[in-house]
């Protein structure tokens, strides 16, 4: 099969579904002839034009409120929000508005629309550029949240993402535009809610999103050196989370260890393990562990930014532990 | 006043409408005042010739938003009482199954896309009504209501910015009642109001409020021009609220003088100048205005009724609609 760009694939999947879809279109900061700072888009105002592919200003609560407007009355706007960042200026728009129409008019109201944003520290982008605030989002009921390990999630789940009914929040690793995976030529989707199994395992599930997946495998492979066979488990969207292959796997290999970019303290980690031990408590032998991101902004040094984001290192330190049995009490 | 160049079907339509708000507000307030209804609402009384001039320049297929004051946008925009009261006392026939409430009712059958309890809110929402108009090729306008107090949002900065650069088929409705909440306007806005419309380029407008056929007027010219990709405008309409900021702001003398309300509501009072100039001009008797109203009074006193016997949503109604289908 060939192998394509991360970059490549969200722009394929953006382009399908605008040649499909007249109503599909795209807005954003930079996204015509610059086709982003990440160039994920470029090549799309060639072929749509720039009445579908809109360069805005520097407004994003003000495009962003524009995008659920044109949701609410029958387009199907795709959002470029430049860096995860920058979530914090359109809360209003995004969880006051977007999330809610439908439920605050009793089903009546629709908001079809798609934020594309990314996550993703050790870039040396500091704390304002580095930031992977998907909890905040996942917290607000009537958002979904999808996050893409890899080329092939990130096609496959963005078309899902435009064809939803409602708000979706995709969050793409910065670091990752230029990895490569296999991704089939046919056309394909991948079903929100719907986690994915990347290796098999006994002894321990890693539960990991994003980027995080790369970690997790690469922890595995060097446990598998040891004789640790680490379960790696993705859920591809925390909005609607897969919880029934999370718990079914875990219950097999009675350990888990939860791994995401954000920081660790109320956020996604805690969600999972908490849904974990609710619902598995007499299948573990163990807590589940939490690994997420320090809580502290991101800093800009390398020396110490390297040092806040969970490492495949860490993840085999804390996988080797957890079997031993020493996390038991100090978890 | 100007002549709407309207006949007397529209003049009297015009006219039911606003007493129809004027009505739905007072049974509103009463629902609060004997504890008939949860929370607090926002009273429209006063400023009805705004949503009325307005709402009458338009079509079911243009849009509106609203605002946390939207009783009045709704009803001029074509809602039903009953639909509406239901939706006030939080029963399951509500617009909203009573999940909206006063401020969030919404009534997409008239393109009323929602009130909003956001101050300045619904701005992006209406200009991008108005993009995904001009991108699907349909003539169809929004019009976005909002307070004076709104204007120090900078949300409405950007959108506006964005409806001028693109030519979007908007209209900003100002309605300047001379406070927010509990402060004067002149205390929270800087400057001219239209003059920041017009810093982006945007035509922009006066208009006593209390007049219905000055805002029709004014309304029906800037609607057709929009349809024909002239727009945005920016219409600031001088107006009043008779209540309090909502209905549980009575002792309000600290911040707004009797002698000022009374002002307003003996000598610009829209329905009383409007019924003035239909009988003047023969367009309607007096006896034939009284038994409107009566008529409408009747309406609203069975809504009401409808509504406090209506039941309320099931349970298992809490958790649906969090996501579309
Ligand atoms: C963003 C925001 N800030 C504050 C409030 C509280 N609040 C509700 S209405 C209001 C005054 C609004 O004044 P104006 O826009 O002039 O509308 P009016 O009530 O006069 O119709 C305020 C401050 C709010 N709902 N939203
Ligand atoms: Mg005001």
């Amino acid at each position: 099969m060939r192998e394509i760009t991360l970059s490549r694939a969200v722009n394929e999947a953006i382009a399908e579904e605008m040649r499909r879809d007249p109503r599909v279109f795209l807005m954003g900061e930079d996204v015509a002839e610059a086709g982003t700072p990440f160039k994920v888009l470029s090549g799309l105002v060639e072929e749509f034009g720039p009445e579908r592919v809109l360069d805005t200003p520097i407004s994003e609560p003000g495009f962003v409120g524009l995008a659920v407007g044109a949701a609410m009355t029958g387009a199907r706007p795709v959002v470029d929000l430049m860096f995860g960042d920058f979530l914090y200026l359109v809360m209003d728009q995004l969880c006051n508005q977007a999330a809610k129409q439908h439920y605050m008019s009793g089903g009546k109201l629709t908001v079809p629309m798609v934020l594309r944003t990314n996550l993703g520290a050790t870039r040396r982008s500091a704390a304002q550029h580095s930031q992977s605030l998907q909890a905040l989002v996942a917290h607000i009921p009537g958002l979904k949240v999808a996050m893409p390990s890899s080329a092939y999630e990130a096609k496959g789940l963005m078309k899902t993402a435009i064809r939803d009914e409602n708000p979706v929040v995709i969050f793409e690793d910065k670091l990752m535009y230029q990895d490569k995976a296999p991704v089939p030529e046919a056309e394909y989707l991948i079903p929100f809610g719907a986690a994915h199994i990347k290796r098999p395992g006994r002894d321990v599930t890693l539960i990991a999103t994003s980027s995080m997946v790369q970690v997790a495998e690469a922890a595995a492979g060097t446990l598998a050196h040891e004789g640790i066979e680490a379960e790696v488990v993705d859920p591809r969207t925390l909005v609607p989370l897969d919880e029934a292959t999370l718990l079914e796997s875990v219950k097999r290999t009675s350990r888990a260890i939860v791994i995401d970019e954000g920081h660790q303290s109320y956020g996604v980690t805690a969600e999972i393990a908490s849904r974990l031990t609710e619902k598995a408590f007499y299948h573990l032998d163990a807590p589940v562990v939490r690994m997420g991101a320090m809580d502290v902004p991101v800093p800009f040094s390398p020396a110490l930014e390297d040092l806040t984001v969970p490492t495949p290192g860490g993840v085999v330190e804390t996988a080797r532990r957890l079997c031993a049995g020493e996390l038991i009490h100090a978890a | 006043m100007t002549d709407a160049r309207t006949n007397s079907e529209d003049y009297l339509r015009m006219y039911r409408q606003m007493v129809r708000i004027r009505t739905f507000e007072d049974n509103a307030n009463q629902l609060y005042l004997s504890a008939k209804m949860p929370g607090l609402t926002h009273m429209y009384s006063g400023e009805e010739a705004v949503a009325v001039g307005i709402c009458e320049a338009l079509t079911d297929s243009d849009r509106i938003t609203s605002t946390h004051r939207g009783h009045g946008h709704c009803v001029a925009k074509g809602a039903e009482f009953r639909e509406m009261f239901c939706e006030l006392l939080g029963k399951a026939e509500g617009y909203c199954r009573g999940k909206g409430g006063s401020m969030h009712i919404a009534d997409q059958s008239h393109g009323n896309l929602g009130a909003n309890a956001i101050v300045g809110g619904s701005m992006g929402i209406a200009t991008g009504s108005a993009l995904r108009a001009k991108l699907a090729g349909s003539d169809d306008v929004t019009v976005c209501f909002f307070g004076d107090g709104a204007t120090a949002q900078g949300l409405w900065y950007e959108v506006m910015n964005m409806a001028a650069l693109w030519k979007l088929p908007v209209i900003y409705a100002c309605e300047n009642n001379g406070y927010s909440e509990y402060t004067k306007t002149e205390e929270i806005a800087a400057g001219s109001i239209t003059a920041r419309a017009e810093a982006f380029g945007i035509e922009a407008h006066r208009v006593d409020g209390q007049d219905v056929l000055a805002v029709n007027a004014l309304a029906r010219d800037l609607v057709a021009r929009a349809r024909r990709g002239e727009g945005p405008f920016f219409v600031e309409l001088e107006t009043y609220r008779y209540h309090g900021h909502h209905v549980g702001d009575i002792n309000r003398e600290y911040y707004r003088s009797k002698e000022e309300e009374r002002d307003w509501k003996e000598n610009r009072d829209p329905i009383l100048r409007f019924r003035g100039w239909l009988v003047a001009e023969g367009i309607a008797a007096e006896a034939e205005l009284e038994a409107m109203t009566a008529e409408i009074a009747e309406d609203a006193a069975a809504a009401v009724a409808y509504a406090e016997a209506a039941a309320y949503p099931p349970a298992h109604e809490v958790d649906m609609h969090v996501f579309a289908d």
